[in-house]
């Protein structure tokens, strides 16, 4: 599905990823943790293709393909979505409106037949329902006044009806509270199957009790330092950073 | 500067689609403007002596007047005289029908999208038809008639409604009022005439459809409605014209007259020729537009959709004289490539208890600079007068200007007045989300652009806004695929 290879990413003439090593198979899912900074989402915004970040070397395969040559919209239309940290509001926009363009858009490069108003509200209300979201939101403008768990309920949403092969979520279960963390959870191990994979940024082990994933990477300094299995997250939960950043400082001066 | 920010700008360099050329047979005057053109015009329209001797006044003011100055747009000075003051398709004495209308005419409005056959008109929407200096055909009056409304061409009004026109002719906007309505009230050929009788509501919108075709000709058109008490009205103009090198001059005066409890809704589709990429040609588009809340009550709205033209210089006003009466404008104004706009609104506070609203929406792209000019006046005797203002500016692309020229006039202390002002670029964030969503720029610059404009867009007639929103995104799409 996705291979990395010595990816560097720079933002702004500064390295921010200095050399990420990852191979994502398909139906895995990858859980990625580490300290404020380290360049999680750098990550997630550069296999986007957000524009500002710009890989200086190495390369990235996704199906096959050079990832890093697609336009943004290739990427979204090749099935790659990111569950947005900070969603942004686009006002004037209604919330249905954007969903029914941006599933159209999609089905359409995809080749798939566009979904007429009355399938499209019978999709939209079907996934609404897994998650969680209140209806009235999808007459109001995009993320605009959402609280923090509504947008990121919205995310959900949007990844449901989008179908991506690819999910990215940056920390989607930052600022939710247990139940909608346990919505998020659910949708995801809904959309959990052997032909789409998660790359999963967190900060917290109690998402992967609910999503459990096959891997757990540690990213410090723009480098994977230490990658195990979801019995990772729980030592991180109980010792914190420090002795992975000592061993990867160690390491570093050697 | 960012790529994403370079395809913007190549996105905003539009193709217009409205640029072709009609061969219709004209019946045209030399160029040029003295006394005895303005009689010629009169003459050709077989107008009365009191109008031929009211735009004799017009004219003899207007020599005496220069230019204004003080917008903020740039233009070379304009030669008055090698402009043609009157340009008309040939036909036949008087149209019975359709089918006495030149076919190359029709298909010229087909074309437009705008069929001037009954059967195949949207309904509900009543259209007179402008090319050039003269109305070619009014669709749906028999129909209007039943109710006592008039909806005719300015020119037939004069002939079969004298009383009205005299009574209402500059009655908002003299003909001294500034330079263009000046020269306006000397020369103006056709037009549009409304009016609706006491208690009557108009079943359909009435709509007119402007048409520059000839060269070298100037267009001048007069709309004037009138609102009897308790009536109400909607009213749709929408105008282009072929692409030439050449500037036209579009000199249009429009009053809108409002008695006791009426309502006048006017909404403008404004896509004149805008020139080409470089800023050659393109019309300018120097128009008054004022309407008078004369009755108690009263309402006037005004809603403009301006992506055309190379230069607009026009401030559709409203006079609050009617205590309780209402004030309303709602504007777009798109500037790109080289185009220059200088838009905004008057509203003048003079009855009790009136209130306004201004919502005001910018989009500046490629090199183009797009000011909003609004005066808000409250006079003395306006007790508890109220004005609502919303300026918004967005910049797409580091090359364009935006300004922002807000006057406040008040001489009551009972008054209250809000102003607020913002300006933006499109967001690189906003793209992104919903580029990663799989829309593709292009169409994620139009939702956000739409997005900005969904308030004005809210006041226009379901057809106008689908049609305004297309238009929107032909003014701000590009050669990039
Ligand atoms: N657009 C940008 N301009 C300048 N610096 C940036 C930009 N984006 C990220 N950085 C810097 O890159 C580094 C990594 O940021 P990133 O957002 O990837 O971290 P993160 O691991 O997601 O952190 P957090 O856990 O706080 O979300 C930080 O030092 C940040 O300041
Ligand atoms: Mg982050």
């Amino acid at each position: 599905m996705l291979i990395i290879k010595d990816l560097k990413v720079s933002v702004e003439e500064k390295e921010i990823l200095q050399g990420i090593n990852l191979e994502v198979k398909p139906g895995e899912v990858h859980a990625i943790m580490g300290p404020n900074g380290s360049g999680k989402s750098t990550l997630a915004n550069v296999l986007a293709g957000r524009e500002e970040y710009v890989a200086t070397s190495g390369s990235v395969l996704y199906q096959g393909e050079n990832l890093l040559e697609k336009e943004v919209d290739e990427r979204a239309q090749a099935g790659i979505f990111l569950a947005f940290q900070y969603p942004v509001e686009i006002p004037g926009v209604s919330t249905a409106n954007f969903l029914k363009s941006t599933v159209n858009a999609v089905r359409k490069a995809q080749g798939k037949e566009e979904l007429n108003a009355v399938q499209m509200l019978r999709l939209m209300r079907d996934k609404i329902k897994m998650v969680g979201m209140d209806e009235k939101l999808l007459q109001r403008s995009l993320n605009e006044g959402f609280s923090g768990g509504e947008k990121k309920r919205s995310e959900m949403l949007q990844m449901a009806l989008l179908e991506p092969r690819l999910a990215i979520l940056d920390e989607t279960d930052s600022g939710l509270d247990i139940d909608a963390l346990r919505i998020v959870a659910d949708a995801v191990n809904q959309l959990r199957s052997a032909d789409r994979s998660f790359i999963i940024v967190t900060h917290y082990q109690r998402l992967l009790n609910y999503i459990v994933p096959d891997y757990v990477h540690v990213l410090y300094k723009g480098r994977i330092v230490k990658s195990g299995d979801k019995s990772l997250a729980m030592q991180l939960e109980e010792q914190g950073y420090d002795w992975i950043k000592e061993e990867a400082d160690s390491v570093a001066s050697l | 500067m960012s790529e994403s920010m370079q395809t913007l700008e190549e996105h905003t360099r539009s193709d217009y689609k409205y640029g072709f050329t009609s061969n219709i047979e004209s019946d045209v005057i030399p160029k040029g403007l003295s006394e005895d053109v303005v009689r010629l015009i009169s003459q050709k329209k077989n107008e009365p002596e009191w109008l031929t001797e009211w735009r004799l006044a017009a004219y003899r003011h207007w020599l005496g007047m220069t230019e204004p100055k003080w917008p903020n747009v740039h233009y070379p000075p304009i030669d008055y005289q090698d402009i043609i003051y009157y340009a008309a398709p040939k036909k036949k004495e008087q149209l019975k029908s359709l089918d006495e209308v030149d076919p190359e005419l029709l298909e010229t409005f087909n074309k437009l999208g705008i069929p001037l056959d009954e059967q195949k008109l949207l309904a509900g929407v009543a259209v007179d038809a402008v090319l050039d200096s003269v109305s070619v055909k009014t669709t749906y009056k028999e129909k209007l008639s039943e109710l006592g409304i008039i909806f005719s061409s300015f020119s037939e009004a004069v002939r079969e409604h004298p009383e009205l026109i005299r009574k209402y002719l500059g009655s908002v906007v003299p003909p001294t009022d500034n330079y263009f309505a000046a020269l306006n009230s000397a020369v103006f050929s056709d037009g549009s005439f409304v009016y609706i009788p006491k208690g009557v509501r108009c079943p359909m919108e009435l709509s007119t459809y402007f048409r520059i075709n000839e060269r070298n000709t100037g267009q001048f058109e007069r709309t004037l409605i009138v609102a009897e008490e308790g009536s109400y009205v909607s009213y749709l103009e929408g105008c282009t014209a072929p692409m030439r090198d050449e500037n036209q001059l579009h000199a249009a005066v429009v009053e809108l007259y409002a008695l006791d409890e009426a309502t006048i809704k006017y909404s403008t589709v404004q896509n004149w020729y805008p020139g080409d990429k470089e800023g050659k040609g393109g019309i300018y588009n120097f128009v008054t537009k004022r309407g008078l809340c004369a009755g108690r009550n009263s309402k006037i709205t005004w809603t403009q959709v301006e992506t055309g033209s190379a230069i607009t210089w026009k401030y559709p006003s409203c006079v609050l004289r009617g205590d309780n009466s209402v004030g309303e404008f709602y504007s777009v104004a798109v500037t790109n490539n080289y185009q220059q706009a200088d838009t905004g609104t008057k509203m003048v506070h003079l009855g009790k208890n009136t209130r306004s609203t201004i919502i005001s929406k910018g989009i500046s792209a490629g090199f183009s600079n797009n000011s909003y000019r609004g005066l808000v006046k409250v006079g003395k005797k306006a007790e508890n007068a109220h004005n609502f203002s919303q300026c918004d500016s967005l910049l797409m692309g580091d090359k364009c200007g935006a300004h922002t020229f807000p006057y406040l006039e008040v001489e009551n202390k009972t008054a209250r007045v809000e102003h607020e002002a913002t300006t933006s670029k499109i967001g690189e964030d906003q793209l992104f989300y919903l580029m990663q969503r799989g829309l593709s720029e292009e169409d994620a610059v139009n939702m956000i652009v739409n997005g900005y404009c969904k308030e004005v867009f809210n006041e226009l007639p379901m057809e106008f806004a689908v049609e305004a929103q297309k238009l929107l995104a032909i003014s701000l799409e590009g050669s990039v695929g």
